[in-house]
Parts: C-alpha cells; sequence; structure tokens
C-alpha cells in the first residue's frame, strides 16, 4: 500500500481494495517503526488520522469519490493545525498547540485528506539541511549520512520514505525544490499568490509560498489543485481562476520551446548532474519540444539580494515570539528586557539568530537605502530577466541544484557555502514565477533534479511537462533501499 | 530678549469604523480586557492583516476636507519595536508613501482673525493595546482591545504661534472629524489624543530652535497648559545659558510639568519598510469621486455661508459652526424666529452658559431650539422683552411649560403695550415720587440723564416688568418734560 501514489491510492480507495483507515493504520505503523531513522516527523497525529480516516471512509460509503478522500498526507510543521503542535522547527514554540487551522490544512482537510503528522524542518524554514531543526536533523531516506534538504526536510525524507505519499512544504528560496531533488521526488512552487499564506507561519512575508512534495507531476497536480485558490484572509493571496492541473498534465509538449541560460550550466555546476540534466533536454526534445539558449544576466545578484531581504523580513516577521502571549518563555524573567533577550536568546538557534541580525541591521537607519532598498531594485531587474525571457521560450529548464545532498555536518560551520547552494532556486522566488524539480537520475547513487520555471500562474505547464517527461521515464519511481 | 513659540500638532484620530483596521473584531469601547482581539489582534503566528476600506474611506474624507492631495498609491509599512502592548512586535503603519498629503485647515483665533494651518500629512495606522499596572501586584496586565483600532495620525506643519491657537487649530481638528462623522472626538476615552512638538526661537530669528515633543496630552486644557509650561521651561533653560535638547516629554497634569521620557539618542531606531503581507493601497478616482459625494458641508463653508447669509462676525459665525450639532441647533433657531441675529445672540448668550453651567452638550439642552425659536418670535412681536425673555427662558429650562407661549400665559408675563394703562401707572409712580420729580425738573440736562433711570426703574418694577420699555421710556420722558 505505502508504495502506491496518491492517484493509486484514490483509485484503490474508489474500487474499496482497502479503506482509508487500514491505509492509515498500515502508514502509522510504518512511521513508528521506519521514522526513528529518518526523524521526518515532529509529531504524529494518531488520533487525529485515524478519525479522519474514519470520516473520509464514511463518506465514501455515502457515495462520495474526491480524489484526495482518505489520502494521507503530513504538513510541514509551519502550517497551523488546530490543538496541534505547529512548532516550526524552533523551541520556541516548543508548546505552541496553534489555535486554529491553516487555509491550506482547512483546504486538505475538506477534501478528505488525512493529515498523519506534523514534519520536521529548518528551524522557522532557515536552512538547505533541515539542520537548524531544534527537532534533529533529518536524514535522507537514499543515504542516512547524508541531509535531505531543506527547509522542507521532514516533509522530502517522508515521501521519499514511502512514510507518506505526499506532503505539504513551503518554498521561499528553494525549500520545496530542493529537498525534492536531494530525495528523489517532484515538489512545486506555485507562483507568489497562488497558496493563501494564512496559517502559514511567515519566515519572508514576499517570498514564501506553500505547495506540495509527492513522487509524481500528477500527485502534485492532484495536491496543488486542492492547496491552492484565492483567499480573501490573504491580501497578497490573487483572486484568479484556478486551472484544472489535472487536465492539463494530457497536453502534448510538441512545439514547447524550453529555454536553457546560459549561466546555470557555468563553474559550479557538477559536470555530472550537467549531463543527467541535458539528457533530461535530449527526452523532452524527442516529445517535441525545441531548446534554445537563453540567458539570465542578473543571477549572480541573486543570493546576495535574497540574503538582504529574507532576513529583512524575517527580523519583523519574528518579532512576536516574544515570550509574552505564547511559545517559549525564559525562568524567572528580572524584568521586561531581561524576559525579551532571554525567552529570544534561549528559544532561537544559530541560524535565526544569524539571520535576525542580518536582516536587522540591514534594515538599520543609514543602511536601508545600501542594503534592502538596492536588494529590492535587483529583484526588479532578475524579474525583469525572467518576463524577457518568456517572451521567447515557454519554460525554462536547468539544475535545481549545484550538487547532490551533501553529509551531514558539512556546511554546519559554513553558512556562506550553504547559502550558495540555493544559487539555482532563489531566483524564481525573487521574481515570484512558479518553479518545479522533478527526479533526473543519480549520481553515485544521490538523486538529482532538474528544474522547471514557467510563467506566472502557469503551474499547469510544469506539471504537463513534468508528467510527460514521467511517462517516458523512470527515475521517479527508483525507491532508496530498506524503503 | 523677546521669544517666538513654534507648534507643531500630531493628532491622532481613532476612526470610528465598525470593526478593526486589519481586522473583524469589533471597536467598541470599554468591554472586558481582551474580549475584542482576535488572532489577528493577538499577533498570532501565521495571521495576516486585511485591509478594511472603511478606514481608507474615512481618511480618503479628511484628505479632501483639507484640501490635500491623496496618495493615489499608499503604502502600509511596519515600525519596529518591542513593547508588551504591541503583540506584533511591530505596529503598521505609514511612512513615505501617505493616504494624505500636504493639506491646510483655516482656524479662526480669539480675536476672530483668521489663521491658515498647514497640515504636512496624514497617515493611517493600527493603535496598540494598552498595559495595564495597577491591580497586578507588581506585575501588569495587557488588555489588547485597542490593539488594531484604526487611527489616522494628523501632522502639522510647524505653523502655530501659541498655546491658544494649538487649542484653536485641535478644536478645528476635533470639530472638523466630527463633522466628517469619522471619529467620535471622545478625548476622555482617547478617540483624539495629541503629540506637542515645542520650541522657542528670538524673535525676528529664521532658523527653528530644537524642539521637544510632549506625549498624549488628553484634552484641549491640557494642551494649553502643557504647552504654555513647556514654553517657559525652554525659555528660562536658554535664559540661563542652557540648551533645549530634542528630546520626548511626557506632561503629568496634576503636576503641570513636563518631564523628560527619553532623548534623541534614546530613541528606538524603527526600521521601517514595507509591510510584505499588504499591497499598495490603490486609490482609483471613481472611489475618490464617490467619496467627495459623501461628503457633509464642513465647518469653513458653514462659517461663510453664516457670515453671507446672515450678516453674523467671523468670530460668531466661527462659535456656531465649531460643532454640527450647535450649527444645526443655531439654524432652527433661526429658521422658527427668522432672526438670525437675536437667534445667534441667544445661542452664544443664555443658552451657552446654560449648558456650560450643567456641563451638557447642545444635544442635552434642555431648551429646544424649537422653543427658543418660538420665545425669540415673541420678542420680535413685543409680546415680552429682552428682560422678560430670560424669565421665559429659564421656566423653559425648568420645564415649566412646553412653549414660550404657554409660559407667558401662565405667569401672566404678557408685555403691558397699552399706552393707557401705561400712562396711568406712570402717574401712579410720579405721584408716589413728587419729590424727585421736583429736583428732576430743576436739574440741568446731564443730571436729568442720570436720574432718568431712577424713574424707569420705579416704572417697570411698578408693572412687574411687563410694561414695554419702549414705550415707557417714551412716555415717561413727555410726563417728565411736561
Amino acid at each position: 500500500m505505502h508504495s502506491l501514489t496518491l492517484a493509486e491510492i484514490g483509485r484503490a480507495l474508489a474500487a474499496k481494495q482497502f479503506s482509508a483507515e487500514e491505509l492509515t493504520r498500515h502508514l502509522l505503523d510504518r512511521i513508528a517503526r521506519l521514522d526513528p531513522q529518518l526523524n521526518a516527523f515532529i509529531s504524529v497525529t494518531e488520533e487525529l488520522a485515524l478519525g479522519q480516516a474514519q470520516a473520509a471512509d464514511a463518506r465514501r460509503a455515502a457515495g462520495e469519490n474526491g480524489a484526495l478522500l482518505g489520502a494521507p498526507i503530513g504538513h510541514k510543521d509551519l502550517f497551523c493545525t488546530q490543538g496541534v503542535l505547529t512548532s516550526c522547527g524552533s523551541k520556541i514554540l516548543g508548546n505552541f498547540a496553534a489555535p486554529y487551522d491553516a487555509t491550506v490544512v482547512t483546504k486538505l482537510a475538506s477534501a478528505g485528506s488525512v493529515t498523519l503528522g506534523k514534519l520536521n524542518m529548518d528551524e522557522f524554514a532557515m536552512g538547505s539541511a533541515n539542520e537548524s531543526s531544534h527537532y534533529g536533523p533529518v536524514k535522507n531516506p537514499w543515504d542516512a549520512s547524508r541531509v535531505p534538504g531543506g527547509s522542507s526536510g521532514g516533509s522530502a525524507a517522508a515521501v521519499a520514505a514511502r512514510l507518506l505519499p505526499a506532503a505539504t512544504g513551503t518554498d521561499t528560496g528553494g525549500s520545496i525544490r530542493q529537498p525534492a531533488a536531494f530525495t528523489n521526488l517532484t515538489g512545486i512552487k506555485p507562483t507568489y499568490g497562488r497558496v493563501s499564506r494564512w496559517g502559514m507561519i511567515a519566515y519572508a512575508s514576499s517570498l514564501d509560498q506553500g505547495g506540495p512534495l509527492a513522487r509524481t507531476a500528477e500527485d502534485c497536480a492532484l495536491m496543488l489543485g486542492a492547496m491552492a485558490g484565492f483567499d480573501a484572509k490573504d491580501s497578497t493571496s490573487v483572486d484568479q481562476p484556478l486551472d484544472d492541473y489535472l487536465a492539463a498534465l494530457g497536453q502534448p509538449l510538441a512545439g514547447l520551446r524550453i529555454g536553457l541560460p546560459v549561466e546555470y550550466f557555468s563553474a559550479g555546476l557538477d559536470a555530472r548532474i550537467a549531463d543527467a540534466v541535458l539528457a533530461c533536454v535530449e527526452e523532452l526534445k524527442k516529445l517535441g519540444a525545441t531548446v534554445k539558449d537563453i540567458s539570465l544576466p542578473n543571477m549572480q545578484h541573486a543570493i546576495p539580494a535574497y540574503y538582504v531581504i529574507a532576513p529583512a523580513e524575517a527580523s519583523s516577521n519574528l518579532s512576536r515570539f516574544d515570550g509574552v502571549r505564547f511559545g517559549y518563555r525564559c525562568e524567572n524573567p528580572a524584568d521586561l528586557t531581561d524576559l525579551y533577550k532571554r525567552s529570544r536568546a534561549e528559544g532561537f538557534g544559530a541560524e535565526v539568530k544569524r539571520r535576525i541580525m542580518v536582516g536587522t541591521y540591514a534594515l538599520s537607519a543609514g543602511y536601508y537605502d545600501a542594503y534592502y532598498l538596492k536588494a529590492q531594485k535587483i529583484r526588479r531587474l532578475i524579474k525583469n530577466d525572467f518576463v524577457k525571457a518568456f517572451e521567447e521560450v515557454d519554460l525554462i529548464l536547468g539544475p535545481t541544484t549545484p550538487s547532490a545532498a551533501w553529509k551531514l555536518g558539512e556546511n554546519s560551520n559554513d553558512p556562506v557555502a550553504e547559502y550558495l547552494q540555493d544559487i539555482y532556486t532563489i531566483t524564481a522566488n525573487l521574481a515570484g514565477i512558479p518553479g518545479l524539480s522533478m527526479p533526473a537520475g543519480f549520481v553515485d547513487g544521490l538523486p538529482v533534479g532538474v528544474q522547471l520555471l514557467a510563467p506566472y500562474f502557469q503551474e499547469g505547464r510544469l506539471l504537463n511537462v513534468a508528467h510527460q517527461y514521467q511517462q517516458v521515464s523512470d527515475w521517479h519511481k527508483a525507491t532508496p533501499a530498506g524503503f | 530678549m523677546q521669544w517666538e513659540t513654534v507648534i507643531g500638532l500630531e493628532i491622532h484620530a481613532q476612526l470610528a469604523t465598525q470593526s478593526k483596521i486589519f481586522s473583524a473584531s469589533p471597536t467598541t469601547f470599554g468591554a472586558e480586557p481582551n474580549t475584542q482581539a482576535s488572532l489577528v489582534d493577538l499577533g498570532m503566528p501565521g495571521v495576516l492583516p486585511v485591509l478594511n476600506e472603511e478606514a481608507v474611506r474615512m481618511a480618503c474624507k479628511f484628505g479632501l476636507a483639507i484640501d490635500a492631495e491623496i496618495g493615489a498609491r499608499n503604502v502600509f509599512a511596519r515600525k519596529n519595536y518591542f513593547y508588551p502592548d504591541l503583540p506584533k512586535g511591530y505596529q503598521i503603519s505609514q511612512m513615505e508613501l501617505p493616504i494624505v498629503g500636504k493639506g491646510f485647515l483655516d482656524i479662526t483665533l480669539e480675536d476672530g482673525t483668521l489663521k491658515r494651518v498647514g497640515i504636512t500629512r496624514a497617515h493611517l495606522e493600527e493603535d496598540a493595546g494598552k498595559s495595564l499596572h495597577e491591580d497586578f501586584h507588581g506585575m501588569s496586565g495587557i488588555d489588547l482591545n485597542r490593539a488594531g483600532t484604526p487611527l489616522l495620525e494628523i501632522v502639522s506643519e510647524p505653523d502655530i504661534r501659541s498655546p491658544k491657537e494649538a487649542v484653536a487649530y485641535a478644536k478645528a481638528i476635533h470639530a472638523l472629524v466630527r463633522y466628517l462623522g469619522i471619529c467620535d472626538g471622545n478625548m476622555a476615552e482617547g478617540s483624539l489624543r495629541c503629540d506637542c512638538n515645542v520650541s522657542v526661537r528670538p524673535k525676528g530669528q529664521a532658523e527653528f530652535g530644537t524642539r521637544a515633543e510632549i506625549k498624549n496630552v488628553n484634552s484641549f486644557r491640557f494642551i494649553e497648559k502643557a504647552i504654555n509650561h513647556e514654553v517657559q521651561r525652554q525659555i528660562e533653560l536658554i535664559e540661563d545659558g542652557g540648551k533645549v535638547v530634542q528630546e520626548t516629554r511626557l506632561y503629568d497634569p496634576n503636576k503641570d510639568q513636563t518631564r523628560s521620557m527619553r532623548s534623541k539618542e534614546e530613541a528606538n531606531d524603527y526600521r521601517y519598510f514595507p509591510d510584505p503581507d499588504l499591497l499598495p493601497v490603490v486609490i482609483e478616482p471613481s472611489f475618490l469621486a464617490a467619496v467627495r459625494a459623501t461628503l457633509p458641508e464642513l465647518p469653513t463653508q458653514k462659517r461663510e455661508r453664516f457670515q453671507a447669509a446672515f450678516g453674523l462676525s467671523v468670530y460668531d459665525a466661527s462659535v456656531l459652526s465649531a460643532s454640527r450639532e450647535l450649527a444645526d441647533y443655531f439654524e432652527q433657531v433661526q429658521q422658527v424666529s427668522g432672526d438670525a441675529k437675536l437667534a445667534a445672540n441667544w445661542v452664544m448668550g443664555e443658552l451657552s452658559s446654560l449648558l456650560n453651567k450643567d456641563g451638557l452638550e447642545i444635544e442635552q439642552s434642555p431648551v429646544s431650539a424649537e422653543q427658543l425659536g418660538g420665545m425669540i418670535l415673541r420678542i420680535k412681536d413685543n409680546t415680552i422683552s429682552g428682560k422678560i425673555a430670560k424669565m421665559v427662558f429659564e421656566a423653559l429650562a425648568a420645564g415649566e411649560g412646553a412653549t414660550a407661549d404657554e409660559v407667558i400665559e401662565k405667569k401672566g408675563l404678557k408685555q403691558v403695550t397699552d399706552s393707557g394703562a401705561i400712562e396711568k401707572m406712570l402717574d401712579e409712580v410720579l405721584a408716589a415720587n413728587a419729590e424727585q420729580v421736583e429736583q428732576y425738573r430743576a436739574s440741568d440736562e446731564a443730571k436729568r440723564g442720570k436720574m432718568f433711570g431712577f424713574f424707569v426703574g420705579q416704572a417697570m418694577k411698578a408693572s412687574k416688568g411687563k410694561a414695554n420699555p419702549g414705550q415707557v421710556n417714551e412716555l415717561l420722558k413727555k410726563k417728565l418734560e411736561g
């Protein structure tokens, strides 16, 4: 049962091959047995899951037949779930049972999905290795000595290890696509504003987007269809009709114009990854796509711009964690200042503190123009690069990451080295365009991801191309040994 | 040395919206602590603000009323600082691109002259909660009911030159926001709060002196007192060879003092930046046109109309247009009586002192505009004299009759205008004061003038005030001369 995709589960449930409750019990058992090797879950919500599974079975019995009715999923632990610990991977929210559900949680629940647990993540989504979590690092199912990527590392590991068929994640600089690439999954970061941020605890508000991680493009289409849509509770949510992502999957690729940015294939990219990406391009050509080189000249400025904007927003977003109303509070504060200082000093981890300090500095009087404003200008240039590129091509393709998953601890003492790993993914967040990573091979037994980028609100095109590729490739079917 | 005072005011007006500026919680004053605080107001993790359109509409109303340019694209920014009653650790405000740009307001000074005060800007922001320091045994309580209440912060130019002008300006803003129906103006409940920027400079000097900001001065009386005190403090400081430092001061009404709160060096770096959770607010011309169509007649327009239509002085017209309720009352008295001058005199005179004495608002007046207008009619048609009218007015105020006519009838206050009756009464008065009549007739013109008043007094006394004073004068003169 656990090796079935979400789409297959839907069909099996409809055909009454097993019940949602049986499936849930099976996966809960797997989680109990296998997750200790991975540490993908912060909370397992057994009671909630069984209740939802039984409700889904009842709805099926009553004649309902939704594709996600009874589908087991997990949520990254920054989506608020009512009455359930929502920790954001941080000690400071270690006692925080959210008093409400995030819109994404509500939408998936009303589609009939079953929540098996809350998934580990880098603290406040700050990281590319899932090593900054207060709840311990997550291991990559493909090699337990390696990182699963981050910040949605728990989501990626759980789905890759067949503990769940799909999970939610969030992507601020690559946090869905990079772990998807590192664990042989398909993950999509939608257009900024496509998925509601209500109840999704913010890291960098202008960059954060929720999206799914699953084993196939089809499953991502199923998940995204349920997650996306306008939400009046999120002012940055876009009021635009939702495409039928499932219907888009079958489109033939004949005539599809693909652009390969020269900047994505330059120094710093593992040559074996480059080969895997180009092999994927050859397959797409066979499906009728045409390919040309393009340029995204401002890509080199993306990382510095990102590491000003994201920490600046984070420094303000994380001010509410002050020990006053919820979350961790230090013991016996001497006075108000002591309460603030120690609650935050003891509650936040090193990477979070680093980014709060960087962001506070960037917004300080006298530095704002030089850092924040300049970064916003770069952001506009990067966006213009994409707009211009999409005048010539329908899709941009390249590697998701410059290397495959690295060893746990390898970059722990060198934050900049880890920041540089986001080079290919970060531009999509700065521009707000959608991006997808899909499996495209292995290097030394470690998965390699190909990234597809499309114009605003063209999630359907990304899922279509990935799905068509997955009809002629088997990479996404590979299973890590022992799972 | 001669000193000149320079003042600028920052007035925070709580907008009278039903719900908060970024959440659906109600804004009612005085509810049990924390019962009007939603997830958004509490700054819970994951929550997002959604702008209340009504707050935008109200800010636009204000902007149009002060002839300001409305920010077609205005932007909310975060003002970052830590305080327990600020749940998110930042206040959503506006910085670089406010909703209301440069405008002005004309105010009437005590001597009846008009003065134009520039308004630099007005911007929308959310109010903070309240820290409660009593009843918690050395700890503080936090009430977040007020957190998220919409505020319009109205910043004046440093155009104000005296504490009295500051009060006149504050009153004019108070009147305006109430006319517009965008703020209830209740200063005791904090609906309108004022920060005063005060500096002094030698008369004739072009540069401004260093200013101090006095925070949260919450009544018109305190504005005058606080500024007066601060001006004296600054002048004494400079004359003693000291220097004013830029700082924030707090006014203590109990001690009538200002004291330092924090210096410029201790001031927060608020690290303003555009709030990424909110999109820029785009004001469409059609939206603005619709708002313009809802504007009522404003105090300035009303004052000008009162001057032009009724021939009132600037001062009288300003007083009568100071609040919408007072203006409406005056206009109704004018309509019933058909006499604007008498109406103005009675409203600003007897009625105002009656209301002042009892601490009442015009809406609570015990004498209705209908009643007062009806009474003035009786003055005009000589049924009663001005003096008797005061008695009638008092009777109306005491509820001793539904109309002036009823009071006059019941109390027999009708003026005696029958010449025969008056003459008869005068003859009796003169007969009873024969000695004084002798003296009068023997005196020269200058002395007679003084003595005449005595006879009038006696005559009015004899008639219990009811004799028509004009006729008494005329007939008395005739009889004494004759």
